[in-house]
This record gives C-alpha cells, structure tokens and sequence, in this order.
C-alpha cells in the first residue's frame, strides 16, 4: 500500500495550472482514464506535466466489472497502455456495469450479487489485472433500488472477491452514506464491518436529495461539498482501519480549487491524527 | 417467490428499461429506477453538448438539449470515450425536420466534429517548406504529401458556415456583422497543442483532397488548378504548410 500518500484530489481541466503547481505532503491526483484515451494531442501532455511532480490514481469509470461479458479488450489495451505510460501510485474501478449489446450507458448500474454474478467479476477482475500487470481496487457502489435477487451481503461479496482476486477495495463513504439512507441500514453498521486491511483507498464527495421524493433518496452526485454526516462515517472508519491515501471527489459544480483544497485540508488533518493514535497505540 | 435472474437475463432487461422501453419487472416500476434513467440520459446529452459547443450557440442549449435527447435515444454511445460520442450527430441533424429551417447547421456541426478529431489526433511534425522544397526538385510526380494527422478540411457551398462557425467557437461574442453569403473552405490543424483554424479556396480543398488519396504532388497540382484554374499554386502549398496540413513525403501510391 502507498503509505506516503495522504489526501488527494480530482484533477479537474479548470485547475490544471494551479493544481501542477501545487505542493503538498502526500498530495495525489485522480483522473478518469476514458478522458486521456487519446492518440495524441495536449491532455497527454497535461497529464504527463501533472506526473512529473505528483503521485496519480487512475478510476476507471466504464470497465463494466459486472457486465455478464468479458472486459472489451480495446478498451482493456487502452487502459493498460495508461498505466504503463503514467505508472500511477493506484488504480480502481467500480462494482458495477455500464454497458450491453455495444451499447455503452455512462453510469454504474446495480447486478443481484448471485453467485454466478461472483464468478464472473472475479474473472472480470483477474483478467483486469493481468492486462493492466497489477491489481486494482474495487468500489462499493451507490444503492438506489430494492433488488429481490440478491444471495450475498455486499460485504461478504467484496470480502470474496478480494480473497478470490487479491484485489484491494476502494471505500467510498459516501456511496455508504447513501445507500444506508436509501435501502434503510446502519451506515456505522456497514463500516464497522468492512474489510479495513482490503481498503487500499477512500472516497470523499457531496451528495443530493433526489429532485422530486426528496431527502427520501439521496443521489450519488459528486457536485456538493461533502456533507457533515459522511465526514463523521470518515472520520469513524479510519479510526478503526486506520489512515488511507483519501480523495475529495468533485464532478459538478465545480468551485474554485481554494474550496476543494479546504476540503482536502479537512482530510489531510483527519489523516495526521489517526496515523498519530495509531503510532501511540502501536 | 421470485426467480434468480441470470446476470445477463438481468442486464438486458435493465438495459432495454433504461433506454425506454416497457418491462414488468418489479424494480423498474420503483421510483429510484428513474435516477439511472435520468444520468444515463444526462450523460449522453451532456456529452453530445460538449462536443458540439458552436451548434449549441447557434440553436441555444434548450433546443440542442431536446433535439440531442432524440439522437441520444436513436444512436445511444457504444464507446466509453464518450469525447468521441456523436459521431453522426451532423447526418442526424441532416434528416431533421425541425432544423430545416437552420441548413447550415449539420455543416456547423462537421466542424464541431472536426475540432475533436483534431484535438485528440496523433501527435506529428508538421512538414516544413524547406523540406517540401529539397524533394520538391527531385520528383514531383512521383512524391505524395500526407495530410498531417490532425488535419480536417471541408468545401460548404453557397454558405458561410466557416465564419458561423468560428463566430460561435470563440470564447466571448465576437464579430457579428453581416454575413456574406458565399461559399467557403475550412482547414483545421493542430501543429502542437492546440487546434488552429483558416478558411481556404477550392483550390487548397482539391489538393488535399487528392494528397489523401495517395495521389502524387503533380496529380494533387492538376486537381487545384481544375477547380481554380487561376489559381497560384505556390501559394496554395504555401498556404496549406504554415497551417501545418502535411505531415511527411511518401511515394504516391496512384502515380
């Protein structure tokens, strides 16, 4: 695990300047690899600047992990030339599927985690990283919808597939938030029993009362600050698994970079202090 | 109780639900089932606005937002690059009646197209003159000039869809006096990082035309002065050089 990251950043195009210059103590930047799929031109090179100086996670957002299909292999090569180029300090996708029948949706749609589903991401998986030649991450999702058809609990499911895989898991807190809110469970509860050795990175945004049923069903929307009750999960998670390299995650709405940085300063702080108690106590 | 779906079975009664059409399953009928709707649709549109900025000026985001959620629903992405999404937008636009009224709006949206493919392009040197010059003496019918990667170009008839378009590329409102309403030629390159843009005769487009057929310096020549038989040759080489339109000298492939 890259123990000398601390609190990370999206790099969005808009800070492009401000971020290559900033400096900080354990400072990374993500990107969606999709953007920089390119045979040529300036976001290669914005990308390789911003390398240069800083440590990259790249989160790849159309993989399709739960696709009942085989990872598509041009895409598989593209990401894998990425890597190989970029060579970033971490690398994840989602638990989720975004495409069917060469028709790509540009979202993280829900599977019923049967065990038919598990065979066939864990091979998604290990396909994943041999192409890309290192292992990923692996994201819990944003619930919104009530499936009948699930047989595994969700953390059981990412236990099985870190064991089967030797995946790491990326633990987005507010995607927990969220769907504990959703489908009515213990977000603390969740936390309290998530593999804390698997999680290799944290996820950090804003989120959204649904526009017509309201508080009732929040939304995964990445273009709010990051609401009070997730730091608190945050800040409860790390306690107990100790410090993560932690991403503020910002899609839209994007502010000015000063407020992102709050954000992070929040972060970074949180981080400091575990690693700290965790120093004492060992 | 219920049947365990297949994770197929279930992926593609999920994915027909998304993309509108009817299913009795249960949790399409949830109303959560609508925020996967909702961003799907959202980042299709989002994405397709993003790629065609100077139609969006022209049309206002209203319009191009409902007219892009048809084509959305007709000819949905099939690659996750979604930069690339929209690829037949300016045909789409062609067969659409309630753009009639607007023709030279697929012509805007070629170019749209075109500044994508350039940005994104293979990185190459630009061929320079003196280069071009040294070879030039040596055999000009049998050498061939090959379009630099990035390099797009288009002859709009009877229309200024260049200058629409470049009115409504630009960052701020720019020159808006009257349009004149004659034909013209656009010529897009990126000999670095950015994309550069130059309106060019029929001339130039008829010697590009023929340098992307393999066709060899001589043949690309005779087709320039055979759309503009007045035309200075040196200068439509010179012309089409500074933009950067060439990458390298080959053999002609048609002689």
């Amino acid at each position: 695990m890259p123990s000398n990251l601390t609190a990370g950043l999206g790099l969005k195009p808009q800070h492009f300047d401000t971020a290559l210059a900033c400096q900080a103590e354990g400072l990374w930047f993500e990107i969606h690899p999709e953007n920089y799929m390119v045979e040529g031109g300036p976001r290669l090179r914005w990308l390789e600047a911003v390398r240069a100086s800083h440590a990259l996670s790249l989160h790849g957002v159309s993989l399709s992990l739960a696709g009942d299909q085989a990872p598509d292999a041009a895409h598989l090569k593209r990401f894998a030339a990425l890597v190989d180029r970029l060579q970033p300090a971490l690398v994840s996708e989602h638990l989720a599927w975004s495409g069917w029948d060469g028709v790509h949706l540009p979202d993280l749609l829900p599977f019923p985690r049967t065990t038919v589903a598990l065979h066939r991401i864990a091979a998604n998986i290990e396909q994943t990283q041999s192409a890309l030649g290192r292992s990923i991450a692996v994201e819990n999702p944003s619930h919104y919808l009530r499936l009948d058809a699930h047989d595994w609990d969700e953390i059981d499911f990412l236990a099985e597939l870190v064991r089967r895989t030797g995946c790491s898991l990326l633990l987005d807190v507010n995607n927990v938030h969220v769907s504990a809110r959703n489908l009515g469970f213990s977000a603390e509860a969740y936390l309290d029993r998530f593999p804390g050795e698997a999680v290799s990175e944290i996820h950090l945004a804003g989120h959204t009362p649904d526009p017509t049923l309201g508080e009732a069903l929040l939304v995964d929307s990445h273009d709010a600050p990051i609401a009070s009750e997730v730091w608190a999960l945050y800040r409860r998670a790390i306690e107990r698994i100790g410090a993560r390299p932690t991403l503020i995650e910002r899609d839209g709405n994007v502010p000015a970079f000063d407020e992102l940085w709050a954000e992070r300063s929040i972060a970074s702080d949180e981080l400091k202090r575990v690693a700290e108690a965790h120093k004492v106590a060992a | 109780m219920s049947t365990i779906p297949e994770l197929a079975t279930f992926q593609q009664v999920f994915a027909k639900a998304l993309l509108g059409g009817a299913t009795p399953d249960a949790f399409v009928s949830q109303p959560a089932f609508s925020i996967y709707r909702n961003t799907v649709r959202k980042g299709c549109i989002d994405a397709l606005e993003a790629n065609y900025p100077a139609v969006s000026r022209v049309v206002g985001s209203e319009w191009f937002r409902s007219a892009a959620a048809l084509h959305v629903e007709q000819s949905p992405p099939t690659d996750s690059r979604l930069m690339r999404y929209g690829a037949d937008f300016a045909a789409f636009l062609d067969a659409f009646e309630p753009a009639a009224a607007l023709p030279y709006l697929p012509g805007v949206a070629r170019l749209d197209r075109f500044w994508t493919e350039a940005h994104i392009a293979a990185d190459a040197t630009p061929l320079d003159g003196e280069t071009l010059a040294r070879h030039l003496a040596k055999a000009p019918d049998t050498l061939a000039l090959t379009p630099h990667p990035a390099a797009r170009w288009a002859w709009f008839d009877e229309q200024p869809i260049f200058t629409i378009w470049q009115r409504n590329r630009a960052e701020a409102q720019s020159d808006d006096g009257e349009l004149e309403w004659h034909s013209e030629g656009a010529l897009l390159t990126r000999p670095g990082d950015n994309v550069q843009w130059c309106d060019i005769g029929c001339a130039e487009v008829a010697f590009l035309d023929a340098c992307a057929t393999g066709q060899s310096i001589g043949a690309a020549a005779d087709a320039a002065l055979t759309a503009q038989p007045d035309a200075d040759l040196s200068q439509v080489l010179a012309r089409l050089l500074r933009a950067g339109a060439f990458n390298c000298l080959t053999e002609s492939t048609t002689g």
